[in-house]
């Protein structure tokens, strides 16, 4: 059976029609992973006894009537920076190599309780830090299109394993753009939700007022079946918000006519790669078919974004990343000769050289003497950068513009040049800013390399965001494209 | 030789509030537990946990905010303190800086009869360090967090204050009301409160404040002031000898009585604060400072002029019947119970206090109660013993031989009222007394004490005082 090209609610019905069993899916992707995952590396640990006994469960509890609901059953996989109890969680550091959660991530618990079925761990960059996987303690990730080019980062391995249909879908997180940029490279669909949205408890924090787990799926139905189960709020995440989740799935119905989208001029400038400007084009006039009308608007403060991430983000990270001391926890360095040694060592040999450089930013911006400089004056731009979103949904619906400037490139190709890699992320870290929803979906290909499209919404307006992209899904094949070798 | 220096001192306590459990984590902070016990994921700090505030100590700050007549932020805002130790699991303290929960309040103290009003700059709310045990295995240092994570109030003075007596004087002030306002338990010993002293020295007319010290935790009222004397001599024999004060942290070590440098300000962290991304500013409105002040007890100083006022008590003795809530509520106690409220104040500042002082209880502790000594106070006012006698029936009930009327009983301490038997046997005195009896008549009136001596001996103090005042006093001038 070809399991694997089909989408999580196709195999949710199967399941459903008594047509498969939890446990044949489970079999299956199991050895799709076993089959692929030598070459793409998108898997830093592997539960399959665990898989096999929860999928018998599933199995047992729809024989008994008792099922979860529609996920129940369902194999999926998390990204390695979730904890899980009993289950080794790295976050693509070696400081965590030895790591095995004592609990789990709320987001762990609910996509449990919902009765999914989790196969393994997926590799990442170090501490989310990195927009190619490639500053993995375990190494690098492929793109499943092509295995000399990178799958995008932070969450390259779970973007890389659902492109290749080792899983239907996968968590991720994104801080600025680590959910939407390897979607995009990778050819699927991803979401990051409003910031609040899914708790963070037990998601390992990179930058806390960035952070926000997602979801990674071949449709954005199957995208909005997942992330209904994952968001609502949770008394352990003081930053979730309490506010009812909208039904997701059922929205997804509703025509696009008399919407109107947004393209920021600032997304359609120098820079853009022609390929990507042309498969975007295509998608807005798609969208105008669809009967939507297109706007240009200005967010005349985006151009910031950058530095400005790159100040909050690694004033946050400096903090959040002091507890890995080698005291309690994680790696410790050999014979340490007195505590400052104790300190030195472990932290030199824990960490990889990008999380080095961005404590060393952090520290840097919140030093006495720079911290109004740099920290206080970044948070004032990224009010303004928010406002400027705000404005701009007060005129629009929806902002569409291009995920990434440029189509996936080479591994190596740019892990020499970290300002070059950190323009990766231009387009999408304006919206973690913000803490807006945002999505990425397959909207054409270029040498045989996926582009994406990006879609912003409203402040918890997931469930208008995924109906977006899926009206576009329903008129378009580009998220059906599964890469030769993976077929 | 010191009299042309003045000294200027800031006190910063850290009070450990009376929640049940810590500042951002659900678990307990009792007292004494086995070492890691209680610290759950979010104390240990691991990956991925995050902080949630306990909500009830908005309500303990708001209390302590009311009670020092401050200014209550209506929105405080926690932030990270950045360092390194092994006893901080996070490798950063959570505190307040920019927008403490309290600012601008006073307290004020009483120095030898003179009011002095003391401002309190700030109290700002923050998790305390888990405990370094050093040696605690071969070449090992343990660590234990149970304490890591317990929620403080860091109560910082304006340097106003000018003497080692003024600082304690104050801190005592601090510690019984944080107790009357039940937010702090007071325990010294568990370090539940706790000092550090920031002392400098100027010439006197010197309007700028010289380079200060601070001395760090000192948790007794005794080394405060003990710490602070040592340090205002070292400062002042420095600069007298043509040296410089450092600005340092110093430890006081109580069994040299002297300060040690601990670390200078060279070797300060820059801590780089910054707003903790994980937790909201705390935001409170009119309607939650009003109802915490509706849920307030009467403050020390209302009590104080109340019992001036209402029982006509000495300034004395309701200053001191209100320094502890417990003591006050002892007092009233008695007196609800239909005693004078005069006699009940000097039995309470007298005997009662007397004998906590001497066997270092506190009166919550106390054997006799406060029904107990309200009963033996009765038998005073009716004349069944004296007040002499009550001392020895006071004692009785200490030591756990009942109510008044039991040990007057046993010991038979009924006083002698019958006049008859008092005239008796003053006649008997003053007829083998006949010396005595001349001078006092000659004008030597001190011997009227021998005689009321000689009386109480031969009735064991039982006789009526004042009854044998008056038949003495007759029969003498004869």
């Amino acid at each position: 059976m070809t399991w694997h090209t089909k989408t999580l609610t196709e195999l949710s019905s199967a399941i459903a029609a008594g047509e498969t069993t939890s446990r044949e899916l489970t079999e299956h992707f199991i050895a799709r992973v076993e089959a692929h995952d030598g070459e793409l590396n998108t898997f830093v640990t592997r539960t399959f006894d665990a898989a096999l006994a929860a999928a018998e469960a599933a199995d047992a509890r729809r024989a008994a009537g008792e099922s979860l609901g529609p996920l129940d059953g369902l194999p999926f996989a998390h990204k390695d920076i979730f904890c899980t109890k009993g289950v080794k969680t790295t976050c693509g550091s070696k400081m965590l190599d030895n790591f095995i959660s004592p609990y789990d991530a709320t987001v762990v618990e609910k996509l449990q309780a919902a009765g999914m079925v989790c196969l393994g761990k997926t590799n990442m960059d170090e501490f989310a830090m990195g927009s190619s996987n490639e500053t993995s303690y375990y190494g690098d990730v492929k793109n499943p299109w092509d295995t000399s080019k990178v799958p995008g980062g932070s969450s390259g391995g779970s973007a890389s394993a659902v492109g290749a249909r080792l899983v239907p879908a996968t968590t991720g997180t994104d801080t600025g753009g680590s959910i939407r940029q390897p979607a995009a490279f990778c050819g699927i669909t991803g979401i990051k939700p409003t910031y609040g949205r899914v708790s963070r408890y037990g998601m390992i924090a990179f930058a806390s007022s960035l952070d926000q787990a997602g979801v990674f799926a071949t449709t954005a139905e199957d995208a909005a079946l997942m992330l209904q189960a994952m968001s609502g709020f949770d008394e352990r995440d003081s930053t979730s918000i309490e506010r009812p989740v909208d039904d997701l799935v059922t929205g997804l119905g509703e025509s696009l006519a008399g919407k109107t989208i947004g393209l920021p001029k600032q997304f359609f400038a120098d820079g853009l790669e022609p390929e990507v400007k042309a498969a975007v084009d295509a998608a807005i006039n798609e969208y105008k078919s669809l009967g939507t009308e297109v706007k240009e608007i200005d967010l005349p403060n985006i151009g910031l974004s950058v530095p400005v991430y790159y100040v909050v983000a690694p004033a946050e990270a400096s903090a959040n990343l002091s507890r890995f001391d080698g005291v309690r926890y994680g790696h410790r360095c050999d014979n340490p000769e007195d505590l400052t040694d104790l300190y030195k060592r472990t932290r030199a040999e824990g960490f990889g050289d990008e999380v080095k450089r961005r404590i060393m930013m952090g520290t840097y911006a919140l030093s006495s003497g720079y911290y109004d400089a740099y920290y206080i004056k970044a948070q004032k731009i990224r009010r303004l950068i928010r406002d400027d979103f705000l404005k701009a949904f007060e005129e629009v619906d929806l902002i569409a513009g291009p995920t990434t400037p440029g189509l996936p490139f080479g591994l190596g190709e740019q892990t020499d040049d970290p300002v070059t890699m950190y323009l990766n992320d231009i387009f999408t870290i304006g919206v973690n800013l913000a803490g807006l929803p945002g999505m990425s979906i397959p909207v054409g290909e270029a040498s045989g390399l996926p582009i994406g499209l990006q879609l912003v919404g409203k402040h918890f307006g997931e469930a208008e965001l995924l109906n977006a992209a899926h009206q576009y899904q329903q008129v378009t094949d580009w998220h059906k494209a599964i890469p030769a070798a993976y077929q | 030789m010191y009299s042309n220096w003045e000294t200027v001192i800031g006190l910063e306590i850290h009070a450990q509030l009376s929640t049940n459990s810590k500042l951002f984590s659900g678990s307990s902070i009792a007292y004494g537990a086995e070492p890691n016990t209680q610290a759950n994921e979010v104390d240990l700090a691991l990956p991925g946990t995050l902080p949630v505030l306990n909500k009830e100590v908005m309500n303990l700050a708001t209390r302590l905010g009311i009670a020092l007549n401050a200014t209550i932020n209506k929105r405080s805002v926690f932030e990270r303190k950045n360092y390194f130790y092994p006893d901080l699991p996070k490798g950063y303290q959570t505190s307040q800086l920019e927008l403490p929960i309290v600012e601008h309040g006073e307290l004020f103290i009483n120095v030898n009869g003179e009011e002095k009003r003391v401002g309190v700059t700030r109290a700002h709310l923050e998790e305390d360090a888990g405990k370094s045990i050093h040696g605690a295995a071969e070449g090992c240092t343990g660590i234990d967090l149970n304490r890591a994570g317990t929620p403080l109030l860091e109560i910082v003075s304006e340097p106003e204050l000018s003497s080692a007596a003024e600082a304690v004087a104050y801190m005592k002030k601090l510690h019984s009301l944080v107790q009357y306002i039940g937010i702090c338990d007071g325990n010294m010993q568990e370090g539940s409160f706790r000092c550090d002293a920031n002392v400098s020295v100027r010439s006197k007319g010197q309007e700028e404040l010289g380079t200060r010290a601070e001395i760090k935790n000192i948790n007794s009222f005794r080394f405060v002031e003990k710490a602070i004397n040592f340090e205002i001599e070292r400062q002042i024999d420095l600069i007298e000898d043509g040296g410089e004060v450092v600005q340092e942290t110093r430890l006081y070590d109580a069994d040299k009585n002297e300060t040690r440098s601990m670390r200078s300000k060279e070797e300060a962290n820059d801590y780089r604060y910054f707003p903790c991304p994980d937790l909201l500013p705390v935001v409170i409105d009119d309607a939650f400072i009003e109802a915490v002040r509706g849920d307030m007890p009467e403050l020390p100083d209302a009590k104080k002029a109340r019992f001036v006022g209402d029982f006509g008590l000495s300034d004395e003795d309701a200053a001191q019947l209100t320094n502890s809530r417990p003591m006050a509520d002892y007092f009233e106690a008695v007196v609800a119970d239909g005693i004078d409220p005069k006699m009940a104040a000097n039995w309470c500042n007298g005997e009662l206090a007397a004998w906590l002082n001497k066997e270092e209880k506190d009166v919550t502790e106390s054997p006799v109660s406060a029904e107990m000594l309200a009963g033996m106070c009765k038998r005073i006012a009716d004349n069944t013993i004296s007040n002499k006698i009550a001392k020895e029936v006071f004692e009785g009930m200490w030591n756990g031989e009942g109510d008044a009327d039991a040990v007057i009983e046993v010991k038979g301490l009924k006083q002698i009222t019958d006049t008859g038997a008092i005239e008796a046997m003053i006649d008997e005195i003053i007829a083998s007394n006949a010396g005595q009896v001349e001078q006092y008549r000659a004008g030597k009136e001190k011997v009227f004490g021998f005689f009321v001596g000689q009386v109480m001996k031969a009735t064991q103090g039982k006789a009526n005082p004042a009854q044998v005042n008056q038949i003495l006093k007759q029969k003498l001038t004869g």
